[in-house]
């Protein structure tokens, strides 16, 4: 196991090290560098600039520089120092500002990540055990749906729906009164109140396509023959079930975090928007619609480190479970 | 041809079947084995009914957004003064007493609300105004160059708004029938280059294996593992806020394609690993074929079916990603039309609750990506070459 994990683990430095270059190359991308970016705000908003604030922070992002420099100065900087850079919409460290939402995103994906399961995994084996019955094509009919339509879509669907038939608005994840204090349990009740929409929104669109692969895989597995030996030693329905076909299946199931986690952080962002979270979408929205390019590479490189991450852990999780993994090839 | 004698059987076993019916199965037959690749595939999809509506609901999706300009009664930027956020308009074609009618509209009022002082439209019953079929219009010229003055349908007197109007009185069923123009051709830009580049990176991985295959399978892998709506709309906003429409969906399709590649490149990989075994490879190794001709003649042909359903399956993909950015403000910009820049208009529960009509172009985009899907789907086992045709 444990050479596992280290081979694993070997992977996963040059993949954070690509994604910290593809972070790089976005932020570099807007013509011109950030701080004649940086000046022409300040000017815009009626500060003169001196000289020597200019200086220092030429020098300390390399600006005079070759590019690959920049790069490692930026890099040094997270390392060492934990600084991401300075975000000028908000006039604060980049770091900051995500650490301060990172949390609300972390528990939302999860969350969504866990009521896809829990919804996902019955309808999967009830649609393979019911194979072309009428709720079996109800879910595929649904999915398909699921599928199809984009998250802000269904979440903008969904409040005007709950507001129309209840009279509830959700505009965010905490009512008015409650936006400013500090945690309570009162707080809590109120973020209950309102958080279960976005999940549930969020959840949706990743379970569409997890209930297809449950299917299917319950499918191949309820054919072979020791289902039936089962079955024919008078084992309850049920057990069958549970005990020998789903264990099977769920091994390539708990690969699909790994593509699951992507796609729960990439519609979490929008849903937030739409929704209105204090999470960390609604800032990269803010930061894209105001160039604001450190802000935006950095929540890049640690959505997508972060999702690595997830899916290293995916893959402890896998190797665990299956002995093939743990103890096999490559 | 597994299957051109279980057709066969089955004629046979009908009892009532007679001589004729028996030989024209077995032209059936024969017509099989003499088919070519492609001719299997369009009748194996043929019969697959759903995915075969989904292509039809999509030619005619496609249709209307190419020849817009026939079928929309008014110019997208059009505005119809003192109708501003109008509702849709009420089609009657019954009317108590009277019997069915030539389908027609009432006229429209503003009122106001005297208790919320909101403007409120109220059909004036007073006048009927028959909905035309093929009605004399200014002339106008279809694609730029095809001069007309016939528009497929319109009202005379009245305005006419299927799907009510906007902010600024423009007809919402014209603006989101050309939008499809941008939204639904933006997936075929963004697919031609994750095409090119899918082939290009994923045959070169296959083929050479190796180092390069580690690169690139590292540099898939990053890429897959990053967020997607994250990445596309730092992409995004790296776009320049003042260059023209045109220079923006060219950028647009580059950001979405971005992505795109990487699914399109693991498909050409893993065909290129499996199939540089296979003996016919090898015959034209021997035979002394140089490489590029052993690609482009043998092996391209042999995964191409495949690529057809993934590009399908990656174009519904694109739209979203047109839709999603553009609603956010970070793809196109008002004064181009996509379904994307008009859901843009609906950012909140408040002006959502008042207009809902505001969400109809998202029933397109809904329904574009829902037959893309049916269709990918039908394609799917349409070129799998064991399934069973008749």
């Amino acid at each position: 196991m444990l050479s596992y994990i280290i081979r694993r683990l070997s992977i996963m430095v040059p993949e954070i090290f690509l994604i910290s270059i593809i972070a790089f190359i976005v932020i570099q991308l807007p013509p011109g560098d950030f701080l004649t970016t940086y000046i022409m705000r300040l000017q815009a908003s009626g500060v003169s600039i001196n000289q020597t604030i200019i200086d220092t922070l030429t020098k300390q992002y390399g600006l005079d520089r070759p590019i690959y420099i920049q790069y490692f100065l930026w890099m040094k900087n997270i390392i060492l120092y934990g600084n991401f850079g300075t975000s000028f919409s908000w006039n604060r460290p980049v770091g900051e500002i995500i650490m301060e939402r990172l949390p609300m995103t972390l528990i939302i994906s999860i969350a969504s990540l866990i009521f896809t399961w829990a919804i996902a995994f019955p309808i999967g084996i009830y649609s393979a055990t019911h194979q072309y019955s009428p709720l079996d094509h109800f879910f595929t009919l649904l999915s398909f749906i699921g599928v199809s339509m984009p998250g802000f879509l269904l979440a903008l669907v969904a409040i005007w729906f709950l507001y129309k038939y209840t009279g509830y608005a959700i505009i965010g994840l905490f009512s008015l009164e409650f936006l400013d204090k500090p945690w309570s349990f009162a707080k809590l009740a109120d973020m209950l109140k309102n958080v279960w929409l976005p999940i549930i929104v969020i959840g949706i669109s990743g379970m569409a396509g997890l209930v297809r692969v449950i299917r299917a895989m319950m499918l191949d597995e309820i054919k072979k023959q020791y289902v039936t030996t089962a079955r024919a030693k008078g084992l309850p329905e049920y057990k069958v079930l549970i005990k020998y076909p789903l264990r099977v299946a769920v091994n390539p199931i708990i690969s699909t975090i790994g593509w699951l986690l992507p796609s729960l952080v990439s519609g979490e962002s929008i849903v937030a928007i739409v929704i209105n979270l204090q999470t960390i979408g609604p800032a990269l929205l803010t930061a894209s619609l105001a160039q604001d390019m450190y802000l935006a590479g950095s929540i890049v490189f640690i959505l997508g480190t972060l999702t690595v991450i997830g899916m290293f852990i995916s893959d402890l999780l896998l190797a665990w479970i299956d002995p093939r993994i743990r103890y096999g090839e490559r | 041809m597994v299957n051109d004698d279980k057709g066969g059987n089955q004629s046979m076993s009908n009892a009532e079947s007679t001589f004729e019916k028996i030989s024209n199965k077995k032209t059936k037959a024969e017509q099989l084995l003499y088919a070519s690749q492609w001719k299997l595939i369009w009748w194996r999809f043929k019969r697959h009914r759903l995915a075969f509506a989904a292509m039809v609901i999509l030619a005619v999706l496609y249709i209307s957004a190419i020849f817009a300009e026939f079928i929309i009664p008014y110019d997208p930027t059009f505005r119809l003064v003192g109708y501003e956020d109008a509702p849709p308009t009420k089609i009657h074609i019954y009317i108590k007493g009277e019997g069915f009618q030539r389908p027609f509209i009432y006229g429209l009022k503003r009122e106001i609300d005297s208790y919320t002082l909101r403007v409120r439209f109220v059909e004036d019953t007073s006048r009927r105004y028959p909905i035309k079929i093929f009605l004399r219009s200014e002339p106008y010229k279809i694609l730029g160059f095809i001069p007309v003055n016939i528009k497929l349908f319109g009202v005379e007197g009245s305005p006419l708004l299927l799907f009510g109007s906007d902010r600024l009185g423009r007809d919402l069923f014209s603006r989101t029938i050309y939008g499809g123009r941008i939204s639904l051709f933006i997936g075929f830009g963004g697919i031609a280059i994750s095409f090119i580049l899918g082939c290009l990176l994923g045959g070169i991985s296959g083929y050479l294996g190796g180092t390069v295959d580690n690169i690139i399978q590292r540099i898939i892998e990053v890429l897959s593992s990053i967020p997607t709506i994250p990445l596309w709309m730092t992409l995004a906003a790296a776009i320049p806020r003042t260059w023209p429409v045109t220079k923006v969906y060219f950028a647009i399709t580059l950001v979405l394609a971005m992505v795109g590649w990487t699914g399109l490149a693991r498909v050409v990989r893993g065909r290129f690993l499996s199939m540089r075994e296979e003996e016919f490879i090898l015959a034209a190794r021997a035979a002394g074929a140089k490489e590029s001709r052993i690609i482009i003649k043998y092996m391209f042909p042999n995964f191409f079916s495949y690529l057809v359903v993934n590009i399908t399956l990656a174009i519904p993909g694109m739209i979203l990603g047109e839709t999603s950015l553009s609603f956010l403000g970070l793809g196109l910009q008002p004064p181009a039309v996509s379904w994307g820049v008009l859901l843009h208009d609906v950012p909140d529960l408040s002006i959502l609750a008042q207009r809902p009509w505001q969400l109809f172009p998202s029933l397109f985009v809904v329904i574009a990506v829902l037959m893309f899907n049916f269709m990918g789907d039908g394609l799917r086992d349409a070129v799998d070459p064991y399934s069973i045709i008749f």
